[in-house]
């Protein structure tokens, strides 16, 4: 097929044009946080640090944060144990109902945030009668982040050449020193992004998390929904919104360096499904 | 998951290394041996696959299949109307009254039509983009590209919704460029809400499907144009029916993450009511989780009946 210079002009042109439809919303926001204008209204009316001041003196904005650095960590390390181990196991060894563990792990990102979020809520409180709490929302997040941080590890495990192992085996390391000194060093890259995609994860998620949330906690993704309709809350939900885009971005952006395997959209999809 | 090392199955277990119980411990790790779980571990893979399997089927089981199963229980249990507590009374009111009522078959309505329109919207504007990426640019764009498309993927799903409320503002980005067009803004809307998840779930639809361009080989498009086919036939007779399983799979990101969707609506809506605000409603203020369990079993079904359907186009091996 020889495309002639117009159409791959035009081509070009909606590729840039669809960029900047991607691009142009967020690029809004920032230049919001910055607006003294308290409406949004467009052009910027000028320039301000006003709501970036009171974001940072605002104990909300402060505890919110704490929480979702904590919910978030936290997950990702649960995350990070029963990741690896999984695929592990599903990666090394064949065993009855093995295809069924494969959906199950892919359940999560699968379904909806609401069903999941839903789900998950009925089971504490209707079925265990477990009070909503932190602990509520971070044993659901670990439960995606599993996914990020297994679909990372098995696809480095395929890469893998088993034949290392074997030999530090033969030479007489027991399990736990060969996992130690020969596979762990070779996941750990792996292992790297797949944790700081979880973290990511974990820390813009709101759906799972509206469900799961007890009455006193509130994620940085939470504020911003109850400070959203409030008028002179806006300009500081808007930097809280900016802060969100760069802390959920840049470990992102870390995770496809360190990480060679490609991107597969069922890996990517929980982003923001949740 | 087709690769597999040689000799890891249970079946032939030649245990990699394991060397029977003779091996004699080395000077160079001799703490190895003498630790006897990793000695006993050594000799059974079954031990070591337990091991390695216990703690997260154990958390997928109670935490997620549980908690899925126990969700469709619930849809058939009623809330007392004197104790606000869930009582556990078989009945399929839930079910029947979330079908039948028609404020709820209106609801559901749309949010299918949302979920529809969203998806057609995303397919149209991720195919060019798709192909301008894969077969037009060059190599050093290729990657630039991708990646531009794949960043704002990862921003925060909440982050892009509330940045649409910015953009469809009175007084707004929208109705600034509008204005001298003699355009308005559609405001907060249903029609607002399809424009933002479209938005929302658009680099979804962009990824698979340029994953599918990709494998369509340049050999295959010369040969149609050395046929004589002009662009356009080559696109709709050879590069389309190649394409076609990835745009499913694309189609099943937007269409299911659509369907679930109720903060989009909560935040650019106005009063437009999904599924989602049903459920989230039911949880929440009025307190009758049951009827919200009943409720999401409708995203629920028509998710399973599209991916039933959609099952044999290979679809589901493209996500």
């Amino acid at each position: 097929m020889r495309l002639s210079r117009s159409a791959k002009t035009v081509l070009g042109i909606i590729t840039a044009l669809i960029l900047l439809f991607i691009y142009a919303p967020l690029l809004l926001v920032v230049v919001n946080s910055f607006n003294t204008d308290r409406t949004f209204g467009w052009p910027p009316k000028g320039f301000t640090l006003e709501w970036w001041a009171k974001a940072f003196d605002s104990a909300g904005v402060r505890e919110a944060l704490a929480t979702s650095l904590w919910v978030a960590l936290v997950s990702t390390a649960i995350s990070l144990v029963l990741g690896t181990l999984l695929a592990l196991a599903l990666q090394r060894y064949r065993f009855f109902g093995r295809e069924g563990v494969n959906l199950l792990v892919i359940l999560p990102i699968a379904l909806p945030g609401i069903v999941t979020g839903i789900a998950l809520n009925n089971m504490f409180t209707t079925i265990m009668g477990v009070s909503l709490s932190m602990w509520t929302v971070i044993i659901a997040h670990a439960t995606f982040c599993m996914v990020t941080v297994f679909n990372n590890a098995i696809a480095r495990l395929r890469r893998m050449n088993g034949r290392l192992e074997e030999a530090s085996a033969d030479l007489g390391a027991g399990v736990f020193t060969t996992f130690r000194l020969v596979t762990f060093p070779q996941l750990r890259s792996a292992l790297l992004a797949g944790g700081l995609l979880a973290f990511a994860l974990s820390f813009d998620e709101i759906i799972v998390t509206t469900f799961t949330i007890g009455a006193g906690d509130t994620t940085l993704p939470i504020w911003i929904l109850q400070n959203l309709f409030r008028p002179n809350q806006a300009p500081v939900v808007n930097v809280v919104a900016v802060v969100l885009i760069l802390i959920s971005i840049v470990p992102i952006w870390l995770a496809q360096r360190l990480s060679a395997d490609s991107v597969g959209v069922a890996r990517v999809k929980a982003g923001s499904s949740k | 998951m087709q690769l597999r090392q040689p000799g890891t199955g249970p079946g032939t277990q030649k245990a990699p290394g394991s060397g029977g119980g003779g091996t004699t411990a080395r000077a160079a790790v001799p703490r190895a041996r003498k630790n006897s779980l990793s000695a006993l571990l050594d000799r059974s893979p079954r031990l070591r696959l337990a091991g390695l399997l216990t703690a997260p089927a154990a958390w997928l089981g109670i935490v997620y299949v549980a908690a899925l199963a126990a969700l469709l229980i619930t849809a058939l249990w009623t809330v007392d109307s004197f104790t606000g507590k869930v009582s556990q009374t078989w009945t399929l009111d839930n079910i029947l009254q979330a079908l039948t009522d028609p404020v709820y078959q209106a609801i559901a309505l749309r949010t299918l039509w949302i979920a529809l329109a969203v998806t057609v919207i995303d397919a149209v504007l991720a195919l060019p983009i798709a192909f301008f990426i894969a077969k037009v640019a060059t190599a050093r764009w290729q990657k630039l590209l991708v990646v531009a498309v794949l960043m704002p993927l990862w921003a925060s799903y909440l982050v892009k919704a509330y940045a649409w409320r910015n953009v469809l503002a009175e007084g707004g980005l929208l109705e600034w460029l509008g204005t001298p067009l003699g355009l308005s803004s559609p405001g907060y809307s249903e029609t607002a809400v399809i424009i933002t998840l479209a938005y929302i779930w658009l680099p979804y639809m962009i990824l698979p499907i340029h994953a599918g361009f990709e494998k369509v080989p340049d050999s295959l498009l010369e040969a149609s144009s050395d046929l004589g086919a002009k662009p356009w036939t080559t696109m709709r007779l050879v590069v389309f029916p190649i394409l076609v399983p990835s745009i499913i799979a694309g189609t099943i990101f937007t269409f299911s993450l659509s369907l679930g969707d109720y903060i989009t609506a909560q935040i650019v809506g106005g009063t437009t009511q999904v599924l989602g605000t049903v459920v989230y409603a039911n949880v929440g203020a009025a307190n009758n989780l049951p009827f919200a369990a009943a409720v999401s079993l409708i995203p629920i079904v028509i998710i399973m009946v599209y991916l039933f359907a959609v099952r044999r186009t290979g679809a589901l091996n493209n996500l």
